[in-house]
């Protein structure tokens, strides 16, 4: 006999809840492991449904209907939103276990959309932040912008204001920030440039150290120049800075022509 | 939501469906009309069992309240209403004649049948046949399915009311039902 045959008629009387003792705990024992006695048992209930559908009787009384409905009515529940997944076979465990799941898993979900919302503000309330900083660095950048192309327009209408009894002599403007490495550098009435002759500015540093070149310039037709951002080493104080007349080809790693303006500190 | 209950009996276990749905979503309205579809199915098996119209009517309200509690308990795409309520209404039924704490938990009972029985017509054939095939057992089969069933008696306790051996009963039980099931699928 097999061990489905040897089952076969106690899963009947399982179904009807009419097993008990070793019987009924051998066949609950197999039927966690065989799907097969488990389809038969659904059947064998499904008979079992049928068969109470021989019975005939009154009809249930009206108060009856009343007495249910009356009690739904008090009694509000949440709606249910989901089917359950498996409602076969479970255990007296899962039957406590699973509201008590389906309960933690709603909490955990609002828990999780309140956490979400939160981060959601918090990330909006960052992207306004950056947006504004952003904005403010676009508009400081687009001011430094027009300061240095006016600074380097040839177009640019350049006066500089002396005394009125004083000559027009060449004149330079250095402007040397060493946190950032920043110099500008603007000169006016320089004399025209001699064929192969190119203006060279030099930084002096402050701890006697020789000149380092910071950028070679000509003039325009009014003799106005402006160096903006040259090339420099990091961390070098300056100490003065000048303008020599240096041939156009060559070296210009130190300086080897005529000092046309020096720096006179401020 | 509104939901109504459609007369056509090709449409009654969709409906089901429909019924078990809103009930998940609290509307009292279908819980109404799910009770004036099986109440009397649920109510003449309780009864049958307890021969008491007042236990039969406990049993009634508490299998109701706890679908309408525990709506999820009743899975429309794996089992048949009328069925499933009828088994569950024979196994409370029981548990109140032992004078047992509940023990058939809603959601432990899958059924499975083929036939249609959401309809009246579906429930007034499928009545009719069972009731034929109950009537073409030999009346030790058709003794030994009833009290097992509707009197709750184990099989040890039939045996011992009949004299038969315990083999013999569980045969007669089991051959019993599948008989029910072949007649239904004639």
């Amino acid at each position: 006999m097999s061990e489905h045959e040897q089952f076969a008629e106690d899963l009947a009387l399982y179904a009807l809840k009419a097993l008990d003792g070793p019987e009924r705990q051998a066949l609950e024992k197999h039927l966690e492991v065989c799907a097969s006695c488990r389809r038969e048992l659904e059947l064998l209930r499904g008979d079992l449904g049928l068969l109470a559908l021989s019975t005939a009787g009154p009809r249930p009384p009206a108060r009856a209907r009343q007495r249910l409905l009356s009690a739904i009515a008090t009694e509000t529940r949440p709606p249910v939103a989901a089917l359950p997944s498996e409602p076969g076979q479970r255990s007296s465990w899962a039957a406590f276990a699973w509201p008590a799941l389906r309960w933690a898993s709603a909490l955990a979900l609002v828990l999780l959309c309140f956490g979400l919302l939160r981060q959601n503000s918090a990330l909006q309330q960052n992207v306004a932040s950056l947006r504004a900083q952003f904005a403010a660095q676009a508009n400081q950048l687009e001011q430094a912008n027009q300061v240095v192309a006016t600074l380097r327009d040839p177009d640019a209408m350049k006066i500089e204001l002396v005394a009125a009894d004083n000559e027009r002599q060449p004149r330079g403007k250095a402007i040397y920030q060493l946190r950032n490495r920043s110099l500008i550098f603007f000169a006016s009435n320089l004399p025209p440039l001699p064929p192969e002759k190119i203006y060279e500015l030099w930084l002096f540093p402050a701890d006697g150290g020789k000149p380092i070149a910071a950028g070679l310039f000509k003039p325009d037709t009014r003799g106005s120049a402006t160096v903006v951002n040259p090339p420099l080493p990091q961390g070098v104080a300056a100490k003065n800075f000048a303008v020599t007349l240096e041939p156009e080809s060559g070296s210009h790693e130190s300086p080897r022509g005529t000092p046309v303006i020096v720096g006179v500190g401020e | 939501m509104n939901i109504g209950v459609p007369s056509d009996d090709t449409n009654a276990m969709t409906s089901d469906l429909v019924l078990a749905t809103a009930i998940r979503s609290g509307d009292r309205s279908a819980m109404a009309a799910l009770y004036d579809r099986y109440s009397s199915i649920v109510y003449a098996v309780a009864l049958r069992v307890l021969q008491d119209t007042g236990a039969a009517e406990d049993v009634l309200q508490d299998i109701f309240m706890q679908l309408w509690r525990n709506p999820g308990a009743f899975d429309a795409s794996r089992g048949n209403m009328a069925a499933w309520l009828a088994v569950i209404a024979r196994h409370r039924a029981i548990d109140a004649l032992r004078r047992h704490r509940p023990e058939s938990d809603l959601e432990n009972v899958v059924v499975s049948v083929e036939t249609d029985l959401a309809g009246d017509a579906d429930r007034s054939r499928t009545m009719d046949k069972v009731r034929g095939a109950l009537q073409a057992m030999p009346l030790p089969q058709r003794s030994a399915l009833e009290m097992a069933y509707f009197e709750g008696l184990t099989h040890s306790e039939i045996a011992e009311k009949t004299g038969e051996p315990l083999g013999t009963i569980k045969t007669r039980i089991r051959t019993g039902l599948l008989c029910l099931r072949k007649a239904l699928a004639a």
